[in-house]
């Protein structure tokens, strides 16, 4: 535990501290930017994307060597993901345009397709350069240990560019997700829009390549935006809380990695993503499980109070258990069943509301106002006072209810 | 074509090819039902469900680990529906919460547990082993009459067979209701075939086809199959009956071709060594797609703009 914080507050060693701000920064962009494309409900497109950096850093490192160059330098590396990535888009766009295939086999196609060619590739640079160990195995999964200032400063030019980016474009990229053909109609082009959503994410997906590899990326992509939706249902808010999440996974995940062994760092930041995702699912507010269940709960006894009531009201007997508990425990009725004085009110006020609604049904036709009627809204959220003073004048005098009070 | 071919390439070209076969054949229902990437999240879960086995019993062996990766399966198809449902978000977002989540937490596993001195790694994984499954004991064409010598057959070449016969039977036996549910779910409930049971069940099979396969041929081979032959099939027919067999025929040929140019591909170049058979199955079966994506005769959409408004 200890040395966990110690991690957290980057005094668990150099490379740890490193490896701990690249993932957090990572992790924003990479939370910010897979936003949209969740939101444009794309987020499988990372997927893909992800995979088919791989050719790229084969045919890289290959012709570095060729060329005399050392195989292994960063930036030589990611430019060539980047580039079979960008095709792998590109392929992914045409064949959903232009072919009958859907844009989900056009995303499996270029995945399968562009990863098998990658793994042809490490098998022939495993032989080509036999004595030299070239560790481009660590682009599967990703590695931290030799992770160096360089790499860190990759990953933060490189995200803070793909942010800005997301930040500038934020407006028409939210518009194209949510009603493209709106913003076909103000005049975006909504193809360069997408190419911009997946290549912020082509972006992020290339920087964070070495530290969580090519695999665990993609959750990094599509983990955060899922939960951060969860929290809110503003799309501008979406996307940095998505960042938050994303980079708070990111960087304590780097620090429990680096305070335990045996901990590979990218399996923990996405663990630690997904635990913050399950939290969310059972815990947020409005969206979560938890809250779902307790508005069930809550509406279930508001129809069996109300239906009680009335029950009360009409002097009819109550078999329904639950009823009677819930009528009980709010001192509407006596374990024997025969309604209390606040019982008998309540009961009169319900029946009375119900009665309202009856006369506010025939008078108002529309299903504007009448269309409220669940059983469960008190008149008075709906109708003004004077209206429901007309209701009453219909309704005739008041009429005792469930015997003498 | 002689005594070398028959030990060394014969069994792993048969089992790429029943492999393939094997997930060729849901695939075209899962391309059709717009539930392509269901493969690849399976491919991915399997890790996870492959290294619990292993935990559980310690040792590596076939059957536990098929039965692992299965279960695995079956936890994340049904993880992926409970999210689906009860976050109200939208199927392929939770796909990949799913796949991802639980293959890092088989790296993780894998990481943590001592697999050092058992061959059990990622890659491995990812790749396969084909090129290694060797009929050691064969010694020309006659061996395969020879029940002494087909006794030593790798013992993957008859699991991988089974398993592609049964989901050919499987195929057959729904086939008039897999095509009704598949086209049009409503009129299948209508007439009424059990449609959401039929789609667990076609998800059930991918994933037995999945989890046989990738102990051979590794996971890229399986992701690739279930999509790149039936897509492709899929721009040669307008018939689902001719399209299954152009997905077979896709199928055939990009174990074949993949495996010859893995094998003997780099020794035409002046190369010694072979290159990964799985990486090349599953490049061949994307070349043979953009081929079809550019020169299919089916390839274009009747109706436009559907795109567009998407």
């Amino acid at each position: 535990m200890n040395s966990f914080l110690d991690a957290l507050l980057l005094n668990a060693g150099y490379n740890a501290a490193l490896v701990a701000i690249g993932a957090g920064l990572l992790g924003f962009a990479a939370g910010s930017s897979g936003t949209f494309l969740f939101l444009r409900k794309r987020a499988l497109v990372s997927d893909a994307t992800a995979h088919a950096t791989l050719p790229g850093v084969g045919i890289a490192f290959i012709i570095m060597v060729s060329m005399g160059y050392d195989g292994r330098s960063l930036i030589g590396l990611l430019l060539g993901s980047a580039v079979t990535a960008a095709i792998g888009l590109v392929i992914i766009e045409w064949i959903a345009r232009r072919t009958r295939l859907a844009e989900d086999a056009a995303i499996g196609a270029v995945l399968g397709t562009f990863f098998g060619l990658g793994i042809v590739l490490l098998t022939i640079i495993q032989t080509m350069s036999s004595g030299r160990q070239a560790g481009l195995e660590g682009f599967l999964l990703g590695s931290t240990a030799g992770m160096l200032f360089q790499d860190a400063v990759v990953i933060a030019i490189g995200g803070s560019l793909v942010v800005f980016v997301t930040w500038l474009m934020r407006r028409p990229m939210t518009l194209v997700a949510f009603d493209a053909e709106y913003a076909a109609a103000m005049g975006y082009s909504v193809r360069r829009i997408d190419l911009l959503m997946m290549g912020l994410v082509m972006g992020v997906t290339v920087v964070g390549l070495k530290l969580v590899g090519l695999i665990l990326i993609v959750a990094m992509l599509i983990i955060p935006p899922v939960t951060a939706r969860f929290w809110t249902d503003r799309s501008g808010r979406v996307v940095w809380i998505a960042g938050v999440f994303g980079g708070a996974s990111g960087y304590m995940g780097a620090a429990l990695s680096a305070s335990a062994p045996a901990m590979p760092t990218g399996p923990i930041i996405v663990l630690m993503a997904a635990a913050i995702f399950l939290f969310s699912l059972i815990f947020a507010p409005v969206r979560g499980v938890a809250a779902a269940i307790i508005r069930h709960h809550r509406f279930q006894r508001r129809v069996h109070r109300r239906q009680g009531l009335l029950s009360l009201s009409r002097e009819e007997p109550i078999r329904e258990k639950f009823t009677l508990r819930l009528l009980e425990r709010d001192g509407l009725i006596r374990p024997d069943g025969v309604p209390t004085d606040t019982g008998r009110a309540q009961a009169a006020r319900v029946s009375r509301d119900e009665r309202r609604w009856d006369i506010a049904r025939e008078v108002h036709q529309d299903a504007g106002l009448t269309g409220r009627y669940d059983g469960l809204t008190p008149i008075e959220e709906v109708f003004t006072p004077d209206e429901i003073q007309e209701f009453d004048r219909r309704l005739g005098p008041p009429v005792a209810v469930g015997g003498l009070a | 074509m002689g005594a070398d071919f028959v030990q060394f390439s014969l069994v792993p070209i048969l089992i790429g090819i029943f492999a393939s076969v094997a997930c060729a054949l849901p695939g075209n229902f899962l391309i059709l039902r717009r539930q392509a990437l269901i493969g690849d999240a399976i491919s991915h879960v399997v890790l996870p469900g492959v290294v619990v086995a292993f935990l559980i019993t310690g040792v590596v062996a076939a059957i536990p680990m098929m039965l692992g990766a299965a279960g695995a399966a079956v936890v994340a198809v049904i993880l992926i529906e409970a999210i689906k449902r009860l976050g109200g978000i939208e199927p392929g977002a939770a796909m990949g919460v799913v796949f991802t989540a639980l293959f890092a937490g088989g790296v993780l596993l894998l990481e943590q547990s001592d697999t050092s001195k058992v061959h059990l790694d990622v890659e491995h994984a990812l790749m396969g082993n084909l090129e290694s499954l060797i009929w050691f004991r064969a010694t020309g064409w006659e061996s395969i009459l020879d029940p002494v010598a087909l006794a030593s057959v790798p013992q993957e070449l008859p699991r991988m067979a089974v398993v592609c016969v049964l989901i050919i039977v499987l195929v057959l036996t729904f086939w008039r209701w897999l095509k009704i549910a598949t086209f049009d779910e409503g009129f299948a409930q209508a007439l009424g075939i059990p449609a959401g049971a039929l789609g667990f069940g076609l998800v059930i099979t991918a994933a037995v086809a999945a989890v046989a396969a990738f102990d051979a041929v590794g996971s890229i081979v399986v992701i690739a199959m279930f999509i790149c032959p039936p897509a492709a099939a899929r721009l040669m027919a307008n018939q689902l009956a001719t399209q299954v067999w152009w997905s077979v025929a896709f199928a055939v040929l990009s174990a074949v071709l993949g495996y010859v140019f893995a094998g003997y591909g780099p020794l035409w170049f002046g190369s010694q060594n072979a290159v990964s058979a799985a990486g090349m199955i599953a490049t061949v079966s994307g070349v043979i797609l953009g081929l079809a994506c550019l020169y299919g005769p089916h390839r274009a959409r009747v109706g436009v703009g559907r795109e567009e408004a998407a």
